[in-house]
């Protein structure tokens, strides 16, 4: 073995000694420092992995939308656009949708009303998202009343239950045949929510789009790509408690790393005095104050990293649920595929290791260039 | 202390292995997803079921979260939480 890999290894083993004679205080500095890389953490690979799965489902969803809207209201689009929109070059095919909202006021909870374009539910029974069954605690074949646009109630059977595992884009799903999704409305037979266009070249989105806009200008086209984007934009650092997280964070980081770099304890000087004493070289102190921000820094790095995968990919991020609840009483319960992104956790490696240990080193070098004697004084 | 690091990094070893695996399991249910999600002609996911504009963030536009009354804030707290989508944001960007 070279002379200065067993070098380094003894600087290494007295640093271990060090760090354990002053349990207290490091065992102290790592659970704090171990908490917020956990955070962080835990928000990295929370944001990520529903990004992903985001894009992953989603990429499915339709080529163009076409809504009305009347002085930034929404308004249900009569069914004779479509036919305007059919003679646009490069739209394949149009279907109408029909979908909106149910409030249900016995359990506070919003529904999405929605229509297959398939009719496979037939009339007078519904589909139920998974997250809907939970919380009124429905089952098949139960009879679910739900109150039309005219007041009277109107009963539905419960034909299946959508599989949970799709909970996260079918939570609260309510699916009915077009003819009860009117009765119930209310909406007139001319008119559909909105309108979903195929369009063969993908290419084309962003022509087809503004030909829509100048032929129908009381719409509005949504193309794939916005909402293919959206969930990075949702979920984006930028984004308001995410940030505040972050900022918080970084901040953190920041007290660590002064409280380390204005100064050591009158212990840590001694003993750099002792070993500076005994014959030790400026350079085998400042190797030693490395490897000990190398052990402090990497273990809370480490153990707050795989607390969080923990945390997120185990536990489902039990911890962010009640922000992510907000005031909805429906909430998927999904637990999400791990998606670790390389650059998040060499983000996340620099933003802990990297300061922290160049802190640790400054202030031994400012006590290690001193005369040994000034320093046990 | 060598030791617990040692363990530290090995239980880290095992998770990059446990996410790479997870990954294969994970296509098959997201398989099964996008199959309901074009079916159904799905735009969003049902995190935020509160209101219109955070259940369907992609469907809504700026005047959604201040539909209440002309002067009336942003009030429901998943706003806090997630911004408006980028084509809402910066037209011109999602244009291209």
């Amino acid at each position: 073995m070279s002379r200065s890999i067993e070098r380094q290894l003894h600087l290494i083993d007295f640093t271990v000694g060090s760090i354990l004679r002053r349990k207290g205080k490091n065992g102290a500095l790592l659970l704090v420092y171990t908490l917020v890389i956990f955070v962080l953490a835990s928000v990295l690979f929370f944001t990520r992995s529903l990004r992903a799965e985001a894009a992953a489902v989603l990429k499915n969803a339709p080529d163009i939308i076409v809504q009305r809207t009347l002085t930034g209201r929404y308004q249900f689009i009569p069914m004779g656009y479509a036919d305007s929109l059919r003679t646009i070059r490069g739209v394949a095919s149009i279907a109408p949708r029909l979908w909106g909202y149910y409030y249900d006021g016995g359990f506070g909870a919003n529904y999405t009303l929605m229509v297959p374009n398939d009719s496979t539910v037939q009339p007078g029974t519904i589909e139920i998202g998974s997250g809907i069954a939970r919380l009124r605690n429905i089952r098949v074949g139960d009879i679910v009343p739900l109150i039309g646009h005219d007041g009277n109630p109107q009963t539905y059977t419960v034909a299946r239950i959508l599989d949970n595992g799709s909970a996260l884009v079918s939570a609260d799903l309510l699916l009915m045949a077009a003819a009860d999704y009117r009765s119930l409305s209310g909406i007139p037979d001319s008119f559909a929510t909105d309108l979903v266009l195929t369009v063969r070249n993908p290419k084309e989105f962003p022509t087809i789009a503004e030909k829509i806009t100048r032929l129908l200008p009381d719409t509005r086209p949504i193309v794939k790509n916005e909402i293919l984007r959206t969930y990075d934009a949702v979920f984006n650092w930028r984004a308001g408690i995410i940030l505040l997280l972050f900022t918080v964070v970084i901040l953190a980081f920041f007290i660590f790393s002064f409280d380390k770099a204005t100064g050591l304890s009158a212990e840590e000087r001694k003993e750099i005095g002792i070993l500076k004493a005994i014959g030790w070289e400026t350079g085998d102190v400042l190797a030693m104050k490395f490897w000990e921000g190398i052990a402090l820094s990497l273990m809370a790095f480490l153990a707050g990293a795989i607390l969080a995968y923990v945390h997120v990919f185990f536990g489902s991020g039990f911890l962010f649920a009640p922000i992510l609840k907000g005031w909805s009483t429906l909430y998927p319960s999904f637990s999400l595929a791990a998606h670790i992104n390389a650059g998040d956790l060499a983000a996340l490696f620099f933003l802990s290791v990297v300061p922290y240990t160049i802190a640790t080193i400054a202030p031994a070098w400012r006590v290690a260039v001193i005369d040994p004697d000034a320093v046990m004084r | 202390m060598l030791g617990t690091g040692a363990a530290l990094a090995a239980a880290a070893l095992l998770l990059l292995v446990h996410a790479e695996a997870g990954a294969g399991r994970a296509a098959l249910a997201d398989a099964r997803t996008e199959r309901l999600v074009a079916a159904l002609g799905l735009t969003d996911l049902a995190l935020f079921t509160e209101a219109s504009y955070t259940r369907h963030p992609s469907l809504t536009d700026l005047n959604t979260p201040f539909q209440d009354s002309p002067l009336s804030f942003e009030h429901f707290p998943t706003g806090s939480l997630m911004q408006p989508p980028l084509s809402l944001v910066h037209p011109h960007v999602a244009k291209h």
